[in-house]
């Protein structure tokens, strides 16, 4: 009989389903048990209390008496500020400079390859120090601010930039000027930013640069060859051409980039740059919910990633469904 | 530069034990420190004065002498300790997890750790108060007009939390920088970055005197933010083995307002009459039954390491690059508030 067969495909699955779960269950049953056993508090109410310290930078209004999940939430906004740019801005430098390593002229050639085997062969977190090392060791005082373009500063205190803002009902362009300790006025970047967003891109870049260049090669000679000898210039070879069979190749490869460097951001941490989980620790710290901020930090990479994935994915099936046959 | 290390997953690995061990007792702590032959003693990763490796990788400082005088007392031999170095988010989870037995790490007493991290504080063994480390050529006499400046702080500690309350009382906006090493963070103030630099006073006399290139450009102004009571803390439901930990300190406090020391411990337990004496040294009562020890625990312990005074001397006094006073860490009858509950 149909159905009894199809019964006894499920069956197995079914049982297997049931011991998993049974598994899971009496693994939070421990877990609360063991916690309870040992006087620890578990669970997820302290979200609510004030946080009870400060955040050096956030994108939106924050203070230390508002509650905790806010400060979760602009380490959150924090992480984002500085992944997208890097995003950004790596993904223009990775094309250029895999467009670098294929150029027939020999010196872009041979910078593009030094950055790329440079680059790429030191560890990440070595690079974000250096690079926070050197910004915040030869960098000037406030007082001795350096001033690259007209209207912007940049000293030990980081890039200010002028920048339109409302205080106290009057609105307008405010400029950054050398006051007390600091600079007041405008926009501005903190060296920690700086720092993590340079590192982040450079390093993202370089292998990005590869997956251009690998994606590029790929593209096969003979479509190229065929595509000259219809007549296309060299530049409608490039767009016609190689880049829709290139892309393919190049899309879900630059997707696992864009999720590395989303999750390399938390190395942030280290440069006092005050992304997700630098306000995790403050707050593992402060509360002593270890496991819950920890599960805080690991749901919200989750979703970052999935969502970045499911973005990736959707443009993916953009760029494969043209052409194919 | 600091080696990554898989404690960086403790938490994730406590989880885990707890989701697979069955609910059970609290282990005897004492029997299974017996059994293993040494003490696990989780310390800090590097703070001048309370615990820091030396070259050879041999351990020194407050804290440290601490888990020796336990060892000492317990097992008879106060080299039998391993030191785990912890920062200060890994280390509740490693005491939590059974990874040390004793948290000797500079860590502040507060209601929330006692009462809600399964851990209790046996004893504050230093007195210590919040403040903040500026360069003299900012010519600074207050804390208060630290105005917009820019603080360097270290994550997973008391220090940032009492940074905000400070700042929000007085009025004034600042804004800290929080570093995840203690290293980065110091360094970062060295550098330029911050106009100050905040932790304990104990650490920010520490970092001044080892770390700064000129210690006399840098002065601690004299404000003191907070009350910092540290001490070593065990894991809760061990009745036992808190009572040890609890009591090698007092005893140290007591051997020092005897006037016993290190050097003199043997000839005043040959020749003194003092019942008092007798009891600590364990020459006329046997004090340390009642502990679950034998009658000499306390003698090991000062022959170990000295008193608490000469403790003090030899890591945060005088005899140490820290230079700090003994101030609130004297003596009752001293014009401190350290007292001893009566060994007896």
């Amino acid at each position: 009989m149909p159905f009894r067969k199809q019964l006894l495909r499920l069956l197995p699955q079914a049982v297997l389903l049931l011991a998993v779960l049974a598994l899971l269950l009496w693994f939070g049953h421990n877990v609360l048990e063991n916690l309870r056993g040992r006087g620890i508090r578990a669970g997820f109410d302290f979200l609510s209390d004030p946080a009870g310290f400060e955040i050096g930078e956030s994108l939106f209004a924050y203070d230390s008496g508002q509650p905790l999940w806010r400060a979760f939430l602009t380490g959150t906004a924090n992480t984002l500020r500085v992944a997208l740019p890097a995003i950004v801005l790596s993904t223009i430098l990775g094309s250029l400079i895999g467009l670098g390593r294929l150029a027939s002229h020999a010196v872009p050639r041979a910078v593009c390859t030094t950055l790329v085997e440079t680059l790429r062969n030191i560890p990440l977190l070595l690079q974000l120090l250096m690079c926070y090392f050197a910004l915040t060791s030869l960098l000037p005082e406030a007082s001795a601010a350096i001033s690259p373009m007209p209207g912007t500063l940049l000293t030990k205190g980081g890039l200010f930039l002028p920048g339109w803002g409302c205080e106290e009902g009057a609105c307008g362009w405010s400029f950054p000027e050398a006051e007390g300790f600091g600079v007041s006025g405008g926009w501005s970047l903190s060296p920690e930013f700086l720092a993590v967003l340079i590192a982040l891109t450079f390093y993202s870049a370089v292998f990005i640069a590869e997956i251009v260049r690998g994606g590029i090669q790929s593209v096969s000679r003979g479509q190229i060859d065929a595509a000259r000898a219809i007549g296309l210039r060299p530049f409608q070879v490039l767009r016609h051409v190689v880049a829709p069979l290139a892309l393919r190749a190049i899309v879900p490869p630059l997707g696992n980039q864009y999720l590395n460097l989303i999750k390399n951001s938390s190395l942030a941490v280290a440069v006092g740059y005050p992304e997700l989980v630098s306000v995790a620790n403050t707050s593992l710290n402060q509360t002593g919910r270890a496991f819950e901020c920890i599960v805080i930090v690991m749901a919200v990479y989750l979703a970052l990633s999935l969502l970045t994935a499911l973005l990736v994915n959707l443009y993916n099936r953009l760029v494969a469904l043209r052409g194919t046959a | 530069m600091k080696i990554p290390t898989f404690r960086h997953l403790l938490p994730l690995g406590a989880l885990l034990a707890a989701a697979f061990c069955p609910p059970a007792q609290a282990g005897k702590t004492l029997d299974a420190i017996k059994q293993r032959g040494n003490i696990q003693c989780g310390v800090s990763t590097g703070v001048a004065g309370f615990s820091l490796p030396d070259s050879q990788g041999k351990w020194s400082g407050f804290d440290v002498d601490l888990c020796r005088a336990i060892a000492a007392a317990v097992l008879g031999d106060a080299n039998k300790v391993s030191f785990v170095p912890l920062n200060s988010q890994q280390r509740f989870s490693a005491i939590q997890a059974g990874e040390v037995d004793i948290l000797a790490r500079n860590t502040t007493w507060t209601l929330n750790r006692d009462a809600s991290l399964g851990l209790s504080f046996t004893g504050v063994t230093y007195y210590d108060g919040q403040g903040f480390l500026v360069p003299k050529k900012l010519k600074l006499t207050s804390a208060k007009q630290l105005k917009n400046a820019e603080i360097c702080v270290q994550s997973g500690t008391t220090n940032e939390k009492n940074l905000a309350d400070y700042f929000r009382s007085v009025g004034v906006k600042v804004k800290p920088v929080v570093f995840e090493g203690f290293e980065a963070s110091f360094k970062a103030f060295f550098s330029g970055r911050c106009q100050a630099y905040t932790t304990d006073i104990s650490g920010l006399a520490g970092v001044r005197n080892k770390e700064a290139k000129n210690p006399d450009d840098y002065m601690i102004l004299p404000e003191v933010i907070s009350k910092e009571p540290l001490g070593p803390a065990v894991r809760r439901g061990d009745d036992e083995w808190f009572a040890i930990v609890r009591w090698v300190g007092f005893a140290l406090i007591e051997a020092e307002e005897q006037g016993i020391t290190q050097a003199n411990v043997d000839g005043i337990r040959a020749e003194s009459k003092d019942p008092a004496i007798g009891r600590l040294l364990g020459t006329t009562e046997d004090t340390g039954k009642l502990l679950g020890l034998d009658r000499e625990w306390a003698y090991r312990s000062i022959k170990a390491v000295g008193n608490y005074g000469e403790v003090f001397a030899r890591n945060v006094g005088p005899d140490s690059v820290l230079k700090l006073p003994r101030g609130l860490n004297n003596l009752w009858n001293k014009g401190g508030i350290l007292f001893a509950p009566p060994v007896r």
